[in-house]
């Protein structure tokens, strides 16, 4: 085996099989789809009990509305307020009292519960004296088949976002998935970028200030034991991510698998919710229909391969900056004049690719897309807005260029900083010793 | 057969001469003593010839030529401050560097484990090195310096934090690597295992050499013609001209006596002059040891 082929595998092995890798791989994902699933899960969970609700109506118009439902059962009642406030009747939730015509006066009905009342009964009651007072409002206006007109012009309305492609075809794309994907990938990016990178930094500093690279000199060149550190931890965040994929795709379909039916039914009460807010379901029916066509009009394909090759261009460029940077400094203090410009630089990458979402074909988004020090970012976040592939090739190519350049230079100040101890460097020292042979 | 060489090395940092012309031989298969105060420029040197820092001026040869970027993977170097992964297990990182030194891994845990019996650190091996003592430590840095057999091996105070028994074993492991045709040289403050074991030094102060040569012939031409005897009696009767007492004392049923010729004549005729008067038990020439003439001539070139 090669050297740095060593170095490699050393540094590899070390790192995934510690502890607290294992567990970050393997919980991440867990979590991650937790987050999704625990809220739905317990949406389809409902009490079991039958909670006994009075309605005490002065008017008499409105009581007779209320129909049993499976949690909720309505009782008549002529009895005042207070007697029931006095009564201490533990069977009894909640009352519901109207003490006057509702259209003159909306104030006139009001709930009552010793307990919090959940959103679920309120939402009842205003739905059933809600289309009530519509008929009634109506009815005022003396308009025949007033109800019939309104119903008939109805129109809901939602524009399609269509994009025309080269060849001719179109596919509805949303603006919404675009904007998560590209999140998404771009908080990965830079994520990792930033752990891996310090961990890179650690390690050389770690080798340093245990003076093991004077004996490492005699036996590698200190550009291998560069390489072959950035490289094995590169591998190691690969891994990770590679992991975190499939164990997020496993779990997810897993947990859609488990909660099955319950699902199903959580979804649809969602949807009924809505629908009590004005939109009707066929419209939800719709729009998930257009979610998958959406979803499927995106080339994944296309947007992971940039993603791995964005991934590794960038984590090149700034893993060998961090690497140099922890060639030249002795302890950690050391390294925060030389780290901040750094995470300048990265945030704002960050910020740029945030701010190209609103507009994707933008100045600030294009050339923050070009410029590598922020491509590997703000590009994860225009590429799922199919923007043209000459500008996605010269980005990459650009961000090769520099990352090489960059590998070269920071070797360069790496073999001298390595061996340079007890001295505070400044950037004005490190330029020199690239000069140094 | 000289196996490495320096020429009129120069090395200027920052804010002093580290090395200044400076010149070196080392012959193949000996022992080569690098002494010096502590900031001499020892280590300075020890680094130029494993090529981690380059001279201003002046070259290093190696067998004759010119140093390559390669000669480097010839060399085996334990560094005066040691420096091994803490947190990896003992026999896990000695493989680990014994395979960037080039060995397979087979010939790399054999060796390893040849040289962990014969220094008893064999239990250690799945250790991790910062549960080991400091001695343990210095143990394993050494095997692993010395295990892809290099032609040069350079140890910047190998005896610094061993007790005299662990010191005594590395003596012996450094001649045996002389004898089996290494050439080794050693950077010290410990004079008396320079006597032992170095064959040849150069002492380094202000960045110079300021004495080198074969040890013996140092010590020769140090001599103070000084000589301890041991006569049977009570007295010492010194033969009057010839010698100065320089120190007397009875031991028991003989004398000790410590006495300095004045008189340029041979050992021989010294002695006949003095068996006139004395039953002698013994007669030595005493040399000056290797901390005297330390001492001596750095305090004489730190004056002048």
């Amino acid at each position: 085996m090669s050297k740095i082929g060593l170095v490699i595998k050393r540094e590899y092995l070390r790192r995934v099989s510690k502890k607290s890798f294992i567990l970050l791989t393997f919980l991440t994902p867990i979590l991650m789809v937790a987050l999704i699933f625990v809220p739905l899960w317990l949406a389809t969970l409902k009490g079991d009990e039958v909670k006994q609700v009075v309605i005490s109506d002065t008017t008499g118009k409105y009581a007779q509305l209320f129909e049993n439902t499976e949690q909720y059962h309505f009782i008549h009642s002529d009895k005042s307020l207070e007697e029931y406030r006095n009564s201490k009747n533990k069977e009894l939730f909640a009352i519901l009292n109207i003490t006057d015509d509702l259209l003159k006066n909306p104030k006139a009905a009001a709930i009552y519960s010793e307990k919090q009342i959940p959103s679920e009964l309120s939402d009842l009651v205003n739905k059933v004296l809600g289309k009530q007072l519509e008929v009634e409002k109506m009815a005022t206006f003396n308009i025949p088949n007033l109800a019939e007109i309104i119903r008939e012009s109805r129109v809901d309305f939602n524009i399609q976002t269509i994009k025309w492609s080269k060849d001719g075809s179109e596919t509805i794309s949303s603006v919404q998935i675009a904007y998560a994907i590209g999140f998404i990938f771009t908080m990965l990016i830079f994520m990792f970028i930033m752990m891996y990178g310090a961990m890179v930094m650690n390690g050389v500093m770690e080798e340093k200030t245990n003076r093991i690279v004077e004996v490492m000199v005699s036996s590698i060149k200190p550009f291998d034991l560069m390489m072959g550190k950035v490289i094995g931890i590169g591998l190691v965040g690969l891994t990770q991510l590679f992991l975190w994929g499939i164990l997020t795709a496993v779990l997810f379909f897993a947990g859609q698998f488990l909660l099955g039916g319950g699902l199903q039914a959580a979804l649809q009460e969602s949807q009924n919710m809505q629908a009590n807010m004005g939109t009707s379901a066929t419209v939800e029916i719709d729009s998930a229909k257009q979610l998958f066509s959406a979803l499927e009009s995106f080339n994944f394909k296309e947007i992971l391969l940039f993603f791995i090759i964005f991934f590794i261009g960038g984590y090149l460029l700034y893993a060998s900056i961090f690497a140099a940077i922890g060639s030249a400094v002795d302890s950690e203090e050391d390294t925060q004049q030389f780290m901040a410009p750094i995470s300048i630089l990265l945030v704002f990458a960050l910020y740029a690719g945030i701010y190209s979402m609103e507009n994707p074909d933008g100045p600030l988004a294009f050339w923050c897309s070009l410029i590598p020090f922020t491509s590997p970012i703000v590009m994860m976040m225009r590429l799922p807005y199919d923007i043209p592939l000459w500008q996605i090739l010269l980005s990459v190519t650009l961000l090769y260029a520099t990352s090489i350049g960059f590998v070269r230079f920071s070797g360069k100040i790496y073999r001298v900083g390595i061996l340079m101890y007890g001295k505070k460097p400044n950037f004005k020292e490190m330029l020199k010793w690239l000069k140094y042979k | 057969m000289i196996f490495l060489k320096a020429e009129n090395v120069v090395k200027q940092y920052a804010s002093h001469l580290a090395l200044n012309d400076v010149s070196i031989s080392v012959p193949e298969a000996k022992v080569f003593g690098l002494l010096g105060p502590n900031g001499a420029g020892k280590t300075t040197l020890i680094r130029i010839i494993n090529r981690i820092t380059a001279p201003d001026s002046g070259q290093v040869f190696f067998n004759g030529r010119l140093s390559q970027p390669d000669d480097i993977y010839r060399i085996g170097y334990l560094p005066e401050e040691r420096g091994l992964y803490k947190k990896m297990k003992v026999g896990e990182q000695a493989i680990y560097l014994a395979q960037l030194k080039g060995l397979g891994y087979q010939e790399a845990k054999t060796r390893l484990t040849r040289w962990f019996d014969k220094f008893d650190i064999m239990p250690w091996w799945n250790k991790k090195l910062e549960e080991l003592s400091k001695g343990m430590q210095q143990k394993v840095q050494f095997v692993i310096t010395v295990i892809h057999e290099p032609a040069l091996l350079i140890f910047d105070e190998p005896f610094s934090g061993f007790d005299p028994v662990n010191a005594d074993l590395l003596k012996r492991e450094i001649l045996e690597l002389k004898d089996k045709g290494h050439t080794v040289i050693f950077s010290t403050h410990n004079m008396a295992s320079v006597e032992e074991i170095c064959d040849e030094i150069a002492l380094i102060n202000r960045s110079r050499v300021v004495l080198s040569g074969d040890v013996n012939e140092i010590r020769n031409s140090f001599k103070s013609n000084t000589f301890s005897l041991s006569i049977a009696g009570t007295s010492f009767v010194p033969a009057p001209g010839l010698v100065e007492i320089v120190e007397e004392k009875a031991v028991g049923q003989h004398v000790e006596v410590l006495i300095h010729k004045t008189h340029d004549i041979t050992n021989n005729e010294l002695l006949a002059a003095l068996m006139q008067n004395n039953e002698i038990l013994s007669f030595t020439e005493e040399l000056p040891s290797m901390n005297d003439i330390f001492i001596h001539t750095v305090s004489q070139t730190n004056n002048a």
